[in-house]
């Protein structure tokens, strides 16, 4: 009885999983869609929640202004519950069963994987807002999120700037932390970083017993080169991760650790006292000193009645990501999909640092990268900031298969993955 | 005699310190260049302040490195600014410390520190500080000072050592001292091997660091600090097997306190409670919630803050698993595959009403001061946060056992548990002993909420990550034995401990996994097997 239980008990807990539409579609003629895919309720509402509200603030701003095309924006949230295939189908229902002009969504690269072949199929267009691997270009997705070269590379060449001559690569056991880590290893020892001075670990999802690893990371710090860590440590993990830092006395100033998935809203939930100095390289903090981001965060706080939300870096993709198809839009005076996604590519809107990020032919984006260290407050601080934009590269140029891969949606080539080597569209891989 | 002691240390402040920033004026003019201040000029100004010599300059040194520092917009004066509500700044005079004005935070800008400046923020401060009346500061300065080795610091070290009287303190000084010495190509070969045998007594990580960074052309001190750097590795391996046992307890505690409050619902009882990690959860926003309540309206109650927790939280967390077994399970007896999709769907509830009163986000809960930090235990590193849950961990089971084996109630649960309907005939009331049972495991669950919120985050998302170890441990070691899921904690977690160094944290986890079900094979019934209404299901 016992055995049968236990078995039966391990696949219902794989199996099971609710979903909840919050379905606010009306039956309004004379409005356009805009469909909104992120998770509400499951493990991934911690982050994707937040970037639900940021685009129903944004089109509510943006009907202020007096909609588009003469027409008002209506949201239409769906959840997908942070179940991977589900995310497929609520997209199925987006653009079916809602005909939304266009969707933003998504949060984990599997979920994005799983609506890829929904958006190619159904000819609709997906806005992307997270940092995320690399080693993809669609012609239905515009990744207004950071490729690795827009925060990874900066990052660790700020490090080495700093003297940090060991590297530990952290990260949680999934596809965007091995790739990043792939592209990092080798750029390092493409700048003469020895074997021996970088150490790869892998955590299961939700690891929270750090004692063995950052044991580890304390001894490896100790051989008398200047350590840090580049950590890819994915959402819950950090919080136990940075705690068992703290514990045992690992400051910043001894071992920094530079991260690529936490944000203001992550240290939400930590005391940042024992963390300052640790860093993080994103695109936007919402220490950002400007006239839009004061105006952003402003609007945000109102639109939230709490003073206390912060902003991050994914909800300014989505501010940028908006606004290009805003405009896109009104230069291409319809919403169908194709005059959008052709009319996309060069559009240029100000992002919230104080610049401006354009649309390229391999539909990534132009941004700042910003490094910047926690302070006790729970934000961050900028200490570095590259001098220019930086154009989102697709395919990286430090992994063999994808080092001659090139990416242009435009005419003639019209291609994600053109291979300069063979001269075809279409890698080898 | 007082007198000549003054004056002696009047005229060695004098000598130390360089005539140009002798006086107040020169440490202001000093202190003025940090206004719009980038990195660079800003490092200059420290290394200034730190060759004055001036331990005036110590607190505005500190300051800059907590960010503190600001500079006024309007006419470029620096000052020292304290945050003050609705998003202004009381500003204040660095040296005097006399409170100017109020101002808006957009008014006044902050000087900007990075890793970098922080280290040699804290190189200066240990040059300023080591002199410093109280023991603890210097030993903070000493052990800085071990950490930068800056050859330049050595006369001002010595004569610290000298006039040191605390043997802690001046002990910490001398291995600062050898450090330097060691760092140095251009020290005598007697300090060199003097400063050698000083690491090899110290004998831990960092003094392996220092020898192996010793380089000389002296065969002889390259072969003493060759065979330190060997004595030190063979008792650092044997200290780390130490700190494996020590994590591999620590981990188990953590189970254990996962799986305890299981190993009576389920393990007594037979119910399959998959809502078991939701209870755990809203044991930490129990104490989420007092501490919110503290921190707004006593903040001195701040550290005992989880022993208010504890007690609520095994009143909040034992009432919703009443209410559950009332509600759902008290209908499914016997019947444990509804049971378990039952609970399921109440774990989903539970998790999603949290998500909706608190929000979907990670909220904060502070560690008290008494679980802060870590302390050193020969070799081992050993973290107060872990070593207080293991004690809490003990303790809980002491208790349970008490209540099992002592009390009437415990009496009546085992009594229901071997045999319902004989119990029923002796009046016992089987309906309200489930109950207690059931409500027993929840708060108990609860007990750990409040242990884990100081490890883990508080999330909604808390319980899923436990509640697959806690059936584990639970099946591995017995269903219905205390004693069973004491041992498979303390098993699994020594075991994970001990595989992780060698196949990293992913397939640890999945070595353990195929070791339970292969156990569980050979005995179906677990470590310590016990006759009970979940066998005879």
């Amino acid at each position: 009885m016992m055995k049968r239980l236990h078995s039966q008990l391990l696949g219902l807990v794989g199996a099971a999983a609710i979903s909840v539409t919050a379905s606010q579609s009306m039956a309004q003629e004379d409005t356009i869609k805009v469909g909104v895919l992120h998770s509400l309720s499951g493990t991934m509402a911690i982050s994707e929640t937040t970037l639900k509200d940021a685009m129903l603030m944004l089109i509510e701003q943006q009907n202020e202004k007096g909609g588009l095309l003469g027409k008002k924006l209506e949201a239409v949230v769906v959840d997908p519950a942070s179940d991977w295939p589900l995310f497929a189908e609520k997209a199925r229902e987006l653009i079916e069963g809602n005909g939304v002009a266009a969707t933003f969504g998504c949060w984990t690269s599997v979920s994005r994987k799983s609506v890829l072949p929904v958006f190619e199929e159904l000819n609709s267009i997906l806005f992307y807002p997270v940092q995320y691997e690399g080693e993809e270009s669609q012609r239905n997705v515009f990744y207004t999120g950071a490729a690795p070269n827009q925060q990874a590379i900066p990052a660790v060449d700020y490090l080495a700037g700093q003297g940090v001559e060991r590297w530990v690569l952290a990260g949680t056991d999934y596809v965007y932390p091995r790739t990043t880590n792939k592209i990092l290893e080798q750029y390092l020892m493409d700048s003469g970083v020895a074997a021996d001075d970088i150490m790869i670990n892998y955590t299961p999802f939700g690891h929270s017993d750090w004692q063995t690893i950052v044991g580890d990371i304390k001894a490896f710090g100790s051989e008398g080169k200047k350590t840090a860590v580049v950590s890819t440590i994915n959402g819950d993990a950090n919080v136990p991760f940075y705690k068992e830092l703290a514990n045992q006395g690992i400051e910043a100033t001894d071992i920094p650790v530079v991260a690529f998935s936490v944000g203001e809203e992550e240290l939400a939930g930590l005391d940042t006292g024992p963390l300052v100095g640790h860093l993080a390289a994103w695109n936007y903090f919402m220490s950002a000193d400007t006239e839009a981001n004061d105006d952003f965060i402003e609007a945000w706080h109102a639109y939230t009645g709490d003073e206390n939300r912060v902003t991050n870096d994914p909800m300014e993709a989505h501010y940028i990501g908006f606004n290009m198809w805003i405009k896109a839009v009104e230069a291409a005076g319809t919403t169908d999909a194709d005059a959008v996604i052709d009319a996309m590519v060069g559009v240029a809107v100000p992002n919230l640092t104080g610049g401006y990020s354009a649309m390229m032919p391999n539909h990534h984006i132009t941004k700042p990268v910003l490094i910047g260290e926690i302070q006790d407050d729970g934000q961050f601080e900028t200490v570095f900031e590259t001098a220019g934009l930086v154009p989102g590269d697709a395919w990286s140029d430090f992994l063999p298969d994808s080092a001659p891969l090139i990416s242009d949606w435009r005419v003639p080539m019209n291609c994600g993955n053109f291979n300069t080597e063979t001269g075809k569209c279409g890698s080898a891989m | 005699m007082l007198r000549t002691i003054r004056v002696l240390l009047a005229i060695l402040n004098l000598a130390l310190i360089p005539p140009a920033l002798a006086d107040e004026a020169a440490l202001r003019a000093e202190i003025a260049k940090l206004a719009e201040a980038k990195f660079p000029q800003v490092e200059s100004v420290i290394e200034a302040l730190a060759a004055s010599g001036d331990p005036a300059a110590a607190p505005v040194l500190t300051a800059l490195r907590e960010g503190r520092i600001y500079w006024r917009k309007s006419d470029l004066v620096v000052v020292t600014g304290e945050k003050a509500p609705k998003r202004s700044l009381i500003l204040r005079d660095p040296l005097s410390g006399e409170e100017l004005e109020t101002v808006k935070s957009r008014e006044a800008k902050k000087v900007k520190v990075n890793n970098g400046l922080r280290n040699l923020i804290d190189g200066a401060l240990s040059g300023l500080t080591l002199r410093a009346p109280d023991a603890g500061t210097r030993l903070i300065a000493a052990e800085q000072l071990f950490k930068t080795r800056d050859p330049e610091t050595l006369p001002a070290l010595d004569a610290a050592i000298a006039a040191e009287t605390d043997e802690g303190v001046a002990a910490e000084m001398r291995d600062a001292r050898a450090a330097i010495i060691l760092q140095d190509a251009d020290a005598s070969p007697d300090a060199s091997r003097v400063a050698i045998a000083r690491m090899v007594e110290r004998g831990d990580a960092d003094a392996r660091t220092i020898l192996s960074g010793f380089g000389s052309d002296d065969p002889m001190l390259s072969a003493a600090a060759q065979s330190g750097i060997e004595g030190i590795d063979r008792s650092l391996r044997l200290w780390g097997y130490g700190q494996n046992i020590w994590q591999g307890l620590s981990l188990g505690s953590v189970l254990l306190l996962a799986a305890i409050g299981l190993a009576i619902t389920f393990g007594v009882m037979g119910v399959i409670n998959m809502a078991h990690g939701e209870l755990v959860m809203i044991g930490a926003y129990t104490t989420f919630v007092v501490q919110e309540f503290i921190r707004t309206s006593a903040p001195y109650l701040f550290d005992m803050s989880l022993f208010i927790a504890a007690p609520l939280a095994f009143l909040v967390a034992g009432f919703v698993g009443i209410c559950i077994e009332r509600g759902v399970v008290r209908f499914l007896y016997g019947r444990p595959l509804e049971t378990l999709l039952a609970t399921w769907g109440v774990s989903l509830i539970l998790q999603q009403a949290v998500r909706s009163i608190f929000g979907p986000n990670n909220r904060e809960v502070g560690n008290p001061s008494f679980m802060s930090g870590a302390f050193e235990l020969g070799g081992l590193t050993i973290t107060w946060n872990r070593l207080w849950i293991i004690l809490f961990a003990l303790a809980i089971f002491a208790f349970l056992l008490f209540v099992m084996k002592r009390t009437m109630l415990g009496l009546q649960m085992r009594a229901v548990t071997q045999n319902r309907a004989m119990a029923a005939d002796m009046g016992i009331r089987t309906g309200w002993v489930d109950a207690m049972t059931f409500g027993l495991g929840a708060g108990i669950a609860g007990l750990a909420g409040v242990a884990l919120s100081q490890i883990d985050n508080v999330s909604p998302n808390l319980g899923q990550s436990y509640i697959v170890d806690s059936f584990m441990v639970v099946v591995f070691g017995g269903a219905g034995n205390l004693w069973g899921a004491l041992a498979g904690a303390f098993t699994l977690g020594i075991a994970n401990k001990f595989l992780e160094p060698f196949s990293g944290a992913v397939l640890a986890k999945v070595l353990v996994l195929i070791f339970i079900i292969l156990f569980i094979q050979k005995r179906p019934r677990g470590l310590f097997a016990l006759k009970g209404r979940a066998v005879e299901a």
